[in-house]
């Protein structure tokens, strides 16, 4: 899942110190898995904005809604009430709900209240961790099902680097090294001779340096 | 195999024990501490690494230090790192390097930009070192970009070098990586500086047991200690190096700890020279020390005069 975690209260409050009433939406998609922009988050948010603009003596009305998904346009087409009469909108999805709000009310200003961090899943409750680079072309199936793309921090094809030790990345004790993790795990299937093989360059084409991405499938076309 | 023009390749293949330096460009425009440092190096080594922006801190470009450097009469390897640079501008650099007459690179990953004065910069990392071994060697003996596309003419005629660093971890995998860097086509290795002579002895004890020294040349890397917060420096925060303690508490006992770091330096040679096989030369890196570096080879009997033969086996 993309996991995705809040802004600071104050930058939030400072995209909307002009605003009298905003509509606070959610998402009941990943960002409600990872604990940051689901329905719980959306309330919070909204009642953490309206307590401290009433501290600064400028109260704010705020209303709420999670949609289903933020990355779908139906669900965005079905906020048209409640996005009518607001002054702005803040945006708890991943970067793609504040995007897919804009282009839709084109005259209503979209704020974040999320930084988009990674595709992911959660290590232990309150822990998230990287796992996808969304490079577009997988390689796991040479290296023993771990990611070096995203979770070596040099994208090393052919590792591990000379800063190796320990288990550890060379960057902090925190990372492990992941092509400690490969060679273990291509160990443990008698699979090493695979690292015997020099990885080619990758093609980046599909990742993003190709442009945006755009996937289409003819066979689910209406 | 057709050689290349660089003299320092001569001098391996000649059999003769090759001597290299290190030379780190400056962070501001002034050639005078690089020129400075190659005349101080050019009678006692073959050739001096010039780094790429090393640690991640911007310095003066490492193709117009090679340049300075050259022009002084000290043949330069030229440090590559894929750390800044796509394959476009990689490419275009050895394009450059060549034409300025650099005939050595060394192809390197590079230490993450966290190490550095900009750690908030963006990385490239679009090839590793080991594919830019192979690339490099494929520009030169097939003709080709890497992307495939051929030469018309002038192909850039590099003596191909990479690193290895058998202080890193997995060690076991250590001597396999550094073989992959041979299939790929490195034609010298200059290894990280040794202080663990237990753990180098085994690498290379491996390395020759599969007969890597024969299909390149490895140079041993040693870095002489100035005091024992040097020695703890390189301990605990340059990655994957190992110090062992009784370097630090020789260091910490000593009178004149830089000259014991200098008596250290000579041992080291000397120990590795007789107790080790398969080395074809030593990479002396006495970064910001660079007056060290003769007299650690006239001690060392490296001198020169004093090694016409071939020494390996």
């Amino acid at each position: 899942m993309i996991i995705a975690e809040q802004k600071p209260l104050k930058e939030v409050a400072d995209f909307i110190k002009d605003c009298n009433k905003v509509l606070v939406a959610g998402c009941g998609g990943c960002v409600t898995v990872c604990l940051s922009g689901g329905e719980k988050e959306t309330e919070i948010l909204a009642s953490a904005l309206r307590i401290k603009r009433r501290i600064e003596g400028k109260p704010l009305e705020t209303v709420t809604y999670t949609a289903t998904r933020q990355c779908d346009p139906e669900f965005i087409e079905a906020m048209e009430s409640v996005v009518r009469d607001v002054d702005a909108v803040i945006s708890l999805a991943c970067g793609v709900g504040p995007q897919y709000l804009a282009e839709r009310y084109q005259d209503k200003p979209v704020y974040p209240a999320l930084n988009t961090k990674f595709a992911g899943g959660s290590r232990t409750h309150g822990v998230w961790e990287e796992y996808c680079g969304l490079c577009g072309d997988c390689i796991l199936h040479r290296t023993g099902g771990i990611c070096p793309v995203i979770r070596c921090p040099k994208s090393i094809l052919n590792g591990p680097c000379g800063g190796s030790q320990n288990g550890k990345c060379e960057i902090g004790q925190e990372v492990d090294c992941v092509w400690q993790l490969i060679h273990d795990r291509l160990k443990r299937l008698g699979r090493l001779d695979l690292l015997k093989e020099i990885a080619p360059l990758k093609d980046w084409s599909k990742s993003r340096d190709g442009g945006p991405r755009r996937m289409t499938r003819e066979d689910v076309m209406i | 195999m057709k050689l290349t023009c660089s003299k320092f390749e001569q001098i391996l293949k000649s059999g003769r024990l090759a001597l290299t330096a290190e030379i780190g460009p400056p962070k501001h425009t002034s050639p005078e501490g690089v020129i400075s440092n190659a005349r101080l190096l050019k009678d006692c080594v073959d050739a001096a690494n010039v780094t790429d922006c090393q640690s991640a801190v911007v310095r003066m470009s490492s193709m117009a230090a090679s340049l300075h450097i050259l022009q002084n009469g000290l043949e330069p390897i030229f440090q590559v790192t894929c750390r800044d640079r796509n394959r476009i501008a990689i490419q275009s650099d050895l394009l450059g390097a060549y034409s300025l007459g650099i005939k050595n690179v060394l192809c390197l990953s590079g230490d993450h930009q966290v190490f550095g004065n900009h750690p908030t910069a963006k990385n490239v990392y679009d090839l590793d070192s080991v594919q830019l071994i192979q690339l490099t060697r494929r520009m030169r003996d097939e003709k080709l970009f890497f992307s495939g596309e051929a030469f018309k003419a002038y192909e850039p005629r590099f003596f191909v070098g990479a690193v290895a660093n058998p202080f890193a971890d997995p060690f076991e995998y250590r001597v396999d990586r550094l073989e992959k860097k041979i299939n790929a086509g490195a034609e010298f290795i200059q290894t990280q500086c040794i202080y663990d002579m237990e753990r180098f002895y085994r690498f290379m004890e491996m390395c020759t047991r599969r007969g890597l020294h024969e299909r390149a040349y490895i140079l041993a890397g040693v870095i002489p200690l100035k005091n024992w917060r040097a020695a703890r420096y390189i301990q605990t925060k340059v990655p994957g190096m190992i110090v062992p303690e009784d370097i630090i508490r020789r260091l910490k006992d000593a009178e004149d700890p830089k000259a014991e770091g200098l008596d250290i330096c000579v041992e080291q040679i000397q120990y590795i020279r007789e107790q080790i096989k398969g080395i074809s030369g030593f990479h002396i890196m006495a970064i910001n020390w660079e007056e060290a570096v003769s007299g650690i080879i006239r001690r060392a009997g490296l001198c020169r005069s004093e090694t016409p033969d071939k020494e390996k086996e």
